[in-house]
C-alpha cells in the first residue's frame, strides 16, 4: 500500500524510538511469566527448554562439566531468543499504547448535565459522566465534553471530534436524520443539544477504540488460529525429530549433551513466526487505526482481506457528490453565446453546487463575462413547489431548473400552450440517455437551450476499479438513479454491476445472494436504513459521521467518513495475512540451513564422514551449533519492522504475488541463513567464543 | 452406528466368499483349461520324471554344467530345527542374502568367488551377475557373459570343442523382450538340459 | 545408465499415463452410480448384496457413520483372516500341512493385511496353507484397496460438493469398487500373468530330481490369482517370500512390466477421478504432475546409483552396477524401477532385494515412505495423503496471496489444518518413535542382518514401511519376533487410521461448506507454481523431519561407502 496515503492521525514511533523501546524491553521480561506466554505455544515451549538448559547449566556449575563455557553462551542465546520474541510482541503493543495515551486524554473524568426531568430539558443536574446510565439525557452546550456516546434528541450543534478522528474542523451534528450520533470525548463547540446516552460505562466508542488500539481486546482471528495449529503441529514434528536423535546415537556409540539437542531442537520449530505473529495482528490492527479506521474485531481485518464484492454508493464514491454543468445545447435561433450568457445570468446568485459549476462552465467553456449584476436584479431562489430558479432582470425573466417545471414557466408566461421545440426534446433525451441530467433554460416564454448536468466520475476512480479486478474484486455499484443513468455512468466508472433505484431492501438482498453464492461481501454506509445491510455485509464499514445505528451494525467504523477507503481497508486485510503466510514459508525455509550446520557437527564425533554435510565448512562443531542459534535469535530481532510494516501487497493477482513472495520469503528463506550461519560463525571464531 | 452392524457382518463374509473362494477357484479352473503347463508351474518332465520347473534355478555344482547364480536359500538345519543350514536353490523357500553396500561379509564373499571363479575359469573379467545372489535365490538364468565365461571350462569337462559349447550358449540365449524389455539372459537349465542331450 | 534403460523408464510413464484418462473416466461413472459397460452382468449380484446387508444404496451417510461403518467392517475382516491362520491346520487347502500361526505373527499379518500395508514377517511358501492365501490373504489384497479408493472417493466428495451433509454410503462405494473396478481387472491381469508363466493350481508342491540327482521341492499354489491383485490393489503381499522377485510370481521383464504399470494405474486415474469431480480435470492433472516430477526425481537417482554399483565391486573389477538382490532378466534397471514405483505408491512388492541396494539406491525408497507415499501412493490412500499435502500447500499459499487459503472451492480453515497436521503427525511419531526403541532395545538390535548404519537403515526401514503402509523391506531384518510383531502392528494400525480418521473428518468438514467461486485473487491451482509449491511443501516437510534419521543412515552410509569403511 502506498504510505503517501496514510494520513498519520499521530506520529507512530520506530522501533528505534526509545520512548516505545524502553518500555518494550521492560515489557520483554514481564512476559516471561508462563502464563502468558502459554498462549503462544511455540515460545512457551521455548521458554520451557530454555528453563531446562538452565538448570542443566547450573548443575554443571555445581558439580562441574564440561564446555562450561559453550553451555553458558547457549543458554543465553536460548534467553535472548525468548526475549526477543516477547520484544516483538511489546513493541508493537508499545505503538498501540502510545496511540491509546492520546485517546485516553480525551476520556478524563468528565461532568455531565444530566436532565431531571425527561420533559423539561432545562433542568438538570451535574453529575459524573461515569454514573451516566444508557437512557440518560443530558444537556450539552458550548464548550461540553460529551460525556458518553449518544444519540441527539433535539437540537444541532458543530462538534468538533477531532479527539476521536483527528480531524479538528467541526462537524454539524443535529437530531433526526444520519448525522444524530455523537461520541463521548468530543467537544461541542456552538449551540446546545440534548443527547440521550446510548452506552454503558466502560463501553463507549472511545473505551472500545482504546481497548481496540491497546490490542487488550485482542481475539486470534481464524486464519490466525490455523496458523497456530500448522506451528504446534510443526514443533511437535520437531520434538519427534529430536527427541529421537540420542537414541539414534546410542546405536551408533555416542552421546548427545542435551544442550545440544535442546539447540537443534530451538532452532528447528518455528519460533521466527511464533514470536513474530502477534505483532504482525496487532501492528495490522494498528495500520487501520493510523489509516483512521476502526475494526471492531480482527475477524473482519481478516474478512476483508477476502472480499469477492465491493458494494459502493455512487455518490461520494464513484462521483463526486454534487453534479456539475459539461455543456449547454442551445435550440435553434439561439447562439451559443446567448444562450451561456443566460444561463450565467440566471445561476449567478445561486451558491448550490450545481448553480457554482453552471457559473464556472460558462466562464470558461463558453468565454462569457461574469459582471456585477444590476441593481435592479431580482434573485429567484430554488423553490421545492417550483422546481427552479433564476433571476428577474426587469422584464426580462430567466429560469433554469427541472424541464417539465422550465416548461410550465414558459406556458404560464405565454399564457397559452406553446409547442416544444423537437430540438429542445431530443437535446433533453440525449442528455438523459447519457446518464445525466438535463436542466432546462428559459427566458419569458422563450425555450432558450438545456444545460447538461452530469454526475462527475472522481478522476482515478476508474483505474481503482481496475486495480480492484486485478486483485479479483468485483465492484457493485448502489444508486437511487434509474437503470439508464445508472448505467451510463456504471460504465464510465467501470465498475462490474450497479443497483439502479436502490432501495435498503435491495441491497440486503443483493448481499444475501452474493453471500449464498459463497462471496464475501463489503459495504460502506451511514444511514439508519443502511444498517441491515451492513450488519449482514461481512465488512461493513461504518461512517463515523453516520448515525448510531448505522456504526452499531457495522463492524469497522471509518473516522474519516471516505467511502472510498474501502478500497485500503481490503488491502491492509490482505497484507495482514500475506505477512503472517511470509514470514512462515521464511521460518520453515531456514530450517534447511540450520540442519547442515548442525547435525555434522552433533555426529561429528561419532561418524567423522558426516563432515561433508558441513557445506558451509564452519569452523568447529561448537561453533557451528552457537551459530545457528545465535543466528536463530537475531533473526528474530531483524524481522520486527517487517512484521510491524508487513509484506508489500501489489494488486497483480494472486500467481504472480505468490510467485513474488515466494522468491523472496521461500527461497531467501533457504540461502539467507547460510550466509548468516556462516557470518556469526566467522564472528565466533574471530572473537574466540569457542 | 448400531444399523451398520448387520451390513458389516453380511459383507465381511459375502466378499470374503466372493474375492477369497470364488475369484480364486474360478481364475484356477480357467487356468487349467486355457494354459495346463504354465498353470501347474511350467514343469519339465524327462522320461515320466519331473525335473525342474523352466522358471526355477537349479544348483549346479559339477564341471560339466553351466552355474548358475550364489542362492542365498537356506533349509532346516537336520540336526537342530531351530537354526538353518545354506540350501543354494531351495524351491521352497525363497529368499535373498540381504547384504548391503558396506556389509564386510559380503564383501568377503565376493572376494572368494572371484578368487574361486577366476580359479575355475581361466577368462576373464568375472562377469557381476556370477558372484551376485539374487533375489529370490532362485533365478534361473545368467548373463550371456557369464555362460561365455563358463564356456571353455564346460568344454574341457565334457571333452567338446569350446565353440560348439558357445555356439549352444548363442543359441540359448534369449533377447530382451518386444526388444527393449530387461535384460539378454540363458536359462541355465535349458541350456543343461541342452548340454545333456548333446553329450549324454 | 543406458539409453534402453531410460527407453524402459519411459515406455512405463507412457504406460500409466494411456490408462489415467480412460480409467479415472469409468471409476467416476462407477462411483457416481452410472451405468457401466458390465453394469448387465453385475447389477444383479450387487442388487443382490445390497439386499442381504439391509443396504439402501441411495441413503447417504455422514462422515463419522462412514467412517464407523469402515472399521466395523475392518473388525469383521480381523476376525476372519486371525482366525483363518490360527486353525489352518484343521481347515482345507492345505496339502503342505501347514501348521497354527503363532499369535504374535497372526495379529501382525492380519493388521499387514487389513492396512494394505502386506509387511510379512513370515515367507508365504513355508508358512500359509492355500486356503489362508486364498480366503485370508487375497481377500483382504481385494477389500483393503476397496477400502483405500472408497474412502478416497468420500474425500473427493467433500471437496467436489457444497452444503452437504453426507459424504456417501461406504457399502456402496466398497461393493461398486470391489465389482465394477478390482474384480473384472484383476480376472484378466490374473490370466495374463498365468499366460507368462505364473502358476495357478491347488495342488501340492512338486517334487523334481534336478540335473544333478538332486531333490529339489518346489512350491506352486494359486499365485496369480493372488498376484493380480496385489499389484492392482498396491497391497505387494507376496506369495513367496522373495515376493516379485520369484520367478513364479513375476516370470518375465514384460510381467515385470506390466505389474509396475498395475502398481501405478489406479492411484494414477484417482487423480484423474478427482479432477472430474471437482468439474475441472486440469486439477487432477496438477496433482498427478507433482506425483510424476517426484517419481522421476526419484527414479533417475536410484537407477543411477544402482547402475553405478559400489567400490567393492569396483575394486574386485565387477562391472555392470549392483547385481547383489537382483534377477538376472530384469537387470539395473527394471529392478531400481519396481524399487521406486513400490515404495512411492504403498505396494511394497519388491523385485530385487532393497536390502542389498546402494546406500542412495536405498535411501529413494525410504524416503518415498517417508513423505507419506504420495507419489500415486497406495489406491486411495495415495490421493488422500496428497490432499493433506495440498491442504497446507494451500494454506501457506493462500495466506502469502492475502486470502483465507481455499482449495477447488473449499476454504481451509482452522478444523481442516487441525486434521491434516495429525494425520502428518503420526508418520514421524511412529516411524522415528518406533525405531528409537528398537534400536536401543538389544534383543530388537540385535536382529539387524547388517552392522553399523546400514542395520539402522533395516530397522528405519522396518517402521518406516509398516506406518505408511508399503510392506516392503530392507530384508536382513529378522522381524518374526513378539517384539516386532506387535510394535509393527501397531505402527501399522495407527499410519492407517490416524489418516484415515483425519482425512474422512476434513471430507465431512469440506462437504459441509458453501462452495467459493474463483476470482483473480484466487491463486489457481492447476498451473507449474502450484505443482511447485506442493512439491517444494511435501520435501520441506518429509525433509525436515527425516533428515536425522536418514543422515544417521544411508547418508552416513553412502559416505562411508566412498571411503571403503566396511561395517
Amino acid at each position: 500500500m502506498d504510505d503517501s496515503k496514510l494520513r498519520k492521525r499521530m506520529p507512530v514511533s520506530t522501533l528505534f524510538d526509545l520512548k516505545i523501546a524502553a518500555p518494550a524491553i521492560a515489557q520483554a521480561f514481564v512476559k516471561l511469566d508462563p502464563r502468558t506466554l502459554v498462549k503462544n505455544p511455540v515460545i512457551f515451549v521455548l521458554e520451557a527448554v530454555t528453563v531446562l538448559t538452565t538448570f542443566l547449566l547450573v548443575r554443571d556449575l555445581v558439580w562441574g562439566g564440561h564446555d562450561l563455557g559453550f553451555t553458558f553462551q547457549i543458554v543465553l542465546w536460548l534467553w535472548f531468543t525468548v526475549l526477543f520474541a516477547n520484544f516483538a510482541e511489546a513493541v508493537a503493543e508499545g505503538r498501540g499504547r502510545a496511540q491509546a495515551e492520546t485517546l485516553r486524554r480525551a476520556r478524563t473524568e468528565t461532568r455531565a448535565k444530566r436532565l431531571l426531568m425527561p420533559d423539561n430539558h432545562e433542568v438538570f443536574e451535574g453529575v459524573a459522566a461515569s454514573d451516566l446510565r444508557p437512557g440518560d439525557l443530558v444537556v450539552c452546550e458550548a464548550g461540553d465534553l460529551i460525556p458518553s456516546d449518544g444519540e441527539i434528541i433535539e437540537g444541532i450543534a458543530s462538534v468538533n471530534e477531532a479527539a476521536v478522528t483527528g480531524e479538528s474542523a467541526p462537524v454539524i451534528r443535529e437530531s433526526g436524520g444520519d448525522r444524530s450520533a455523537v461520541t463521548g470525548g468530543t467537544t461541542v463547540i456552538s449551540d446546545r443539544i440534548v443527547v440521550r446516552i446510548t452506552a454503558g460505562e466502560g463501553s463507549s466508542f472511545l473505551d472500545r477504540m482504546i481497548a481496540l488500539v491497546e490490542g487488550a481486546e485482542r481475539q486470534k482471528t481464524p486464519n490466525e488460529i490455523a496458523l497456530n495449529i500448522l506451528l504446534i503441529g510443526l514443533t511437535i514434528i520437531f520434538v519427534f525429530a529430536t527427541a529421537t536423535i540420542p537414541s539414534f546415537a546410542t546405536y551408533a556409540g555416542g552421546a548427545i549433551p542435551v544442550v545440544v539437542l535442546v539447540a537443534l531442537f530451538v532452532t528447528l520449530i518455528p519460533t521466527t513466526i511464533g514470536a513474530l505473529l502477534s505483532a504482525i495482528g496487532i501492528a495490522g490492527m494498528d495500520r487501520l487505526v493510523r489509516f483512521n479506521v476502526l475494526a471492531l474485531s480482527g475477524r473482519s481485518v481478516e474478512a476483508a482481506g477476502d472480499v469477492d464484492t465491493l458494494l459502493l454508493d455512487k455518490t461520494g464514491t464513484v462521483t463526486f457528490g454534487n453534479r456539475m454543468a459539461s455543456e449547454i445545447i442551445p435550440v435553434p435561433g439561439v447562439s451559443e453565446h446567448e444562450a451561456a450568457e443566460a444561463a450565467l445570468l440566471a445561476s449567478d446568485a445561486d451558491e448550490t453546487a450545481e448553480g457554482r459549476s453552471i457559473v464556472a462552465l460558462m466562464q470558461e467553456k463558453y468565454g462569457v463575462q461574469r459582471r456585477t449584476p444590476p441593481e435592479a436584479a431580482k434573485f429567484i431562489e430554488f423553490s421545492a413547489a417550483t422546481r427552479l430558479s433564476g433571476v428577474d432582470l426587469g422584464a426580462r425573466k430567466l429560469r433554469k431548473g427541472a424541464v417539465d417545471a422550465v416548461l410550465r414557466f414558459a406556458h404560464e408566461q405565454a399564457g397559452r400552450d406553446l409547442p416544444e421545440p423537437p430540438a429542445f426534446r431530443a437535446a433533453v433525451e440525449r442528455i438523459a440517455r447519457s446518464g445525466g441530467t438535463p436542466l432546462g433554460l428559459v427566458e419569458n416564454d422563450r425555450l432558450l437551450g438545456v444545460i447538461h448536468l452530469k454526475d462527475v466520475v472522481k478522476s482515478d476512480i476508474r483505474q481503482r476499479f481496475a486495480e480492484l479486478r486485478r486483485m479479483g474484486i468485483k465492484t457493485v455499484m448502489i444508486t437511487g438513479d434509474n437503470p439508464v443513468t445508472a448505467a451510463a455512468i456504471a460504465s464510465e466508472a467501470g465498475v462490474d454491476d450497479f443497483i439502479a433505484e436502490a432501495t435498503p431492501e435491495d441491497k440486503l438482498h443483493y448481499i444475501r445472494n452474493e453471500q449464498a453464492h459463497g462471496r464475501l461481501i463489503a459495504m460502506c454506509g451511514d444511514g439508519t436504513n443502511d444498517a441491515p445491510a451492513l450488519a449482514q455485509a461481512d465488512v461493513g464499514v461504518a461512517m463515523q459521521s453516520g448515525t448510531q445505528a448505522a456504526r452499531e451494525a457495522g463492524n469497522m467504523i471509518d473516522l474519516d467518513s471516505n467511502p472510498t477507503k474501502l478500497i485500503e481497508i481490503v488491502e491492509i486485510g490482505k497484507q495482514l495475512l500475506m505477512t503472517r503466510g511470509s514470514l512462515t514459508t521464511f521460518s520453515i525455509a531456514n530450517d534447511v540451513a540450520k540442519y547442515f550446520a548442525i547435525i555434522p557437527a552433533m555426529f561429528a564425533a561419532v561418524y567423522p564422514p558426516l563432515d561433508t554435510l558441513n557445506i558451509m565448512r564452519l569452523a568447529s562443531p561448537q561453533s557451528a551449533i552457537l551459530s545457528a542459534v545465535i543466528f536463530n535469535a537475531l533473526v528474530i530481532v531483524a524481522l520486527i519492522p517487517l512484521a510491524l510494516k508487513g509484506v508489500k501487497y501489489r494488486p497483480v493477482g494472486a500467481a504472480a504475488l505468490l510467485r513474488r513472495n515466494l522468491l523472496i520469503y521461500g527461497l531467501g528463506g533457504i540461502l539467507v541463513p547460510f550466509a548468516g550461519i556462516k557470518l556469526i560463525d566467522l564472528l565466533v571464531n574471530a572473537l574466540h567464543l569457542v | 452406528m448400531l444399523r451398520e452392524i448387520r451390513p458389516a457382518i453380511v459383507f465381511a463374509i459375502a466378499l470374503a466368499l466372493l474375492t477369497g473362494l470364488a475369484y480364486p477357484l474360478a481364475i484356477t479352473g480357467i487356468a487349467s483349461v486355457v494354459f495346463p503347463d504354465q498353470a501347474q508351474g511350467s514343469l519339465i518332465v524327462r522320461n515320466g520324471q519331473v525335473i525342474g520347473s523352466r522358471l526355477i534355478g537349479q544348483n549346479f555344482t559339477s564341471a560339466r554344467y553351466f552355474h548358475g547364480r550364489p542362492s542365498a536359500t537356506t533349509a532346516a538345519d537336520p540336526a537342530d530345527a531351530t537354526k538353518t543350514v545354506p540350501a543354494p536353490y531351495n524351491a521352497a523357500s525363497s529368499m535373498g542374502a540381504n547384504l548391503g553396500p558396506t556389509s564386510k561379509a559380503l564383501a568377503e564373499r565376493l572376494q572368494a568367488d572371484v578368487g574361486r571363479l577366476k580359479a575355475e575359469n581361466a577368462t576373464d573379467p568375472v562377469p557381476v551377475d556370477l558372484v551376485t545372489t539374487s533375489g529370490s535365490g532362485l533365478d534361473p538364468d545368467i548373463s550371456p557373459a557369464a555362460a561365455f565365461f563358463q564356456a571353455q571350462r564346460v568344454a574341457k569337462a565334457r571333452q567338446l570343442p569350446e565353440a560348439r559349447v558357445r555356439a549352444l550358449v548363442t543359441e540359448h540365449t534369449a533377447g530382451r523382450m518386444l526388444g527393449f524389455l530387461g535384460e539378454p539372459r540363458v536359462n541355465v537349465l535349458a541350456l543343461n538340459l541342452a548340454l545333456d542331450q548333446m553329450t549324454p | 545408465m543406458t539409453l534402453i534403460g531410460w527407453l524402459q523408464i519411459a515406455v512405463f510413464c507412457a504406460l500409466v499415463l494411456a490408462l489415467t484418462r480412460p480409467l479415472g473416466g469409468y471409476m467416476t461413472r462407477v462411483f457416481n452410480g452410472e451405468r457401466t459397460v458390465l453394469f448387465p452382468l453385475l447389477r444383479p449380484l450387487e442388487s443382490a448384496l445390497y439386499r442381504l446387508g439391509g443396504i439402501d444404496e441411495k441413503r447417504e451417510q455422514h462422515w463419522l457413520t462412514y467412517t464407523v461403518a469402515m472399521l466395523l467392517f475392518h473388525v469383521g475382516g480381523f476376525v476372519i483372516l486371525y482366525a483363518l491362520m490360527r486353525l489352518q491346520a484343521f481347515l482345507p487347502f492345505n496339502p503342505a500341512g501347514q501348521t497354527a500361526v503363532a499369535p504374535d505373527l497372526s495379529f501382525n499379518t492380519a493388521v499387514s493385511f487389513l492396512t494394505n500395508t502386506n509387511w510379512q514377517n513370515y515367507g508365504g511358501e513355508s508358512t500359509m496353507s492355500y486356503l489362508v492365501q486364498m480366503l485370508g490373504l487375497t481377500h483382504q489384497n481385494f477389500l483393503s484397496a476397496a477400502t483405500g479408493i472408497a474412502l478416497s472417493i468420500a474425500l473427493v466428495r467433500g471437496f467436489a460438493r457444497a452444503s452437504f451433509k453426507t459424504i456417501g454410503n461406504f457399502w456402496v462405494d466398497l461393493t461398486r469398487c470391489t465389482l465394477y473396478v478390482l474384480l473384472p481387472i484383476c480376472i484378466v491381469f490374473a490370466l495374463f500373468l498365468v499366460w507368462q508363466g505364473i502358476p495357478q493350481t491347488l495342488g501340492p508342491s512338486v517334487e523334481a530330481t534336478t540335473l544333478e540327482g538332486a531333490k529339489q521341492t518346489i512350491a506352486v499354489g494359486p499365485v496369480a490369482s493372488q498376484v493380480a491383485i496385489k499389484m492392482f490393489g498396491t497391497n505387494g503381499g507376496g506369495f513367496f517370500n522373495a515376493n516379485a522377485a520369484h520367478p513364479f510370481e513375476n516370470p518375465t521383464a514384460l510381467s515385470n512390466l506390466l505389474q509396475m504399470v498395475a502398481i501405478f494405474a489406479i492411484g494414477a486415474a484417482l487423480t484423474n477421478v478427482f479432477g472430474r469431480m471437482v468439474g475441472n480435470e486440469r486439477q487432477g492433472f496438477a496433482i498427478l504432475a507433482a506425483m510424476a516430477v517426484l517419481f522421476v526425481a526419484g527414479g533417475a537417482v536410484t537407477y543411477w546409483a544402482e547402475a553405478s554399483g559400489t567400490p567393492v565391486l569396483h575394486s574386485l573389477g565387477l562391472a555392470g552396477g549392483n547385481m547383489e538382490g537382483k534377477e538376472v532378466r530384469f537387470g539395473i534397471v527394471a529392478s531400481a524401477l519396481f524399487a521406486v514405483v513400490t515404495t512411492a505408491a504403498s505396494c511394497g512388492a519388491v523385485n530385487a532385494m532393497h536390502d542389498a541396494f546402494t546406500a542412495l539406491g536405498g535411501m529413494i525408497p525410504l524416503i518415498n515412505m517417508q513423505l507419506g507415499e504420495i507419489i500415486v501412493g497406495g489406491v486411495g490412500a495415495g490421493l488422500y495423503g496428497m490432499l493433506i499435502f495440498v491442504v497446507i500447500t494451500m494454506f501457506v499459499a493462500g495466506l502469502m496471496v492475502g486470502r483465507t487459503p481455499e482449495y477447488a472451492g473449499k476454504k481451509i480453515e482452522a478444523k481442516e489444518m487441525k486434521m491434516a497436521m495429525l494425520a502428518i503427525l503420526c508418520l514421524p511419531l511412529m516411524i522415528l518413535g518406533w525405531t528409537a526403541i528398537a534400536v536401543v532395545f538389544p534383543p530388537a538390535a540385535a536382529a539387524t542382518g547388517n552392522a553399523g548404519p546400514h542395520g539402522f537403515s533395516e530397522i528405519l526401514y522396518a517402521y518406516t514401511s509398516q506406518t505408511a503402509n508399503n510392506g516392503s523391506a530392507f530384508a536382513g531384518l529378522s522381524a518374526n519376533t513378539p517384539f516386532y510383531n506387535l510394535s509393527g502392528g501397531i505402527a501399522m494400525l495407527v499410519g492407517r487410521f490416524f489418516v484415515i480418521i483425519p482425512a474422512m473428518a476434513i471430507a465431512g468438514s469440506l462437504a459441509a461448506k458453501k462452495a467459493v467461486p474463483a476470482s483473480a485473487g484466487t491463486f489457481p491451482t492447476t498451473g507449474g507454481l502450484f505443482i511447485g509449491l506442493l512439491i517444494g511443501v511435501i520435501l520441506i516437510v518429509g525433509g525436515l523431519t527425516f533428515f536425522p534419521a536418514l543422515a544417521l543412515g544411508p547418508v552416513v552410509e553412502h559416505l562411508a561407502m566412498q571411503a571403503n569403511t566396511l561395517f
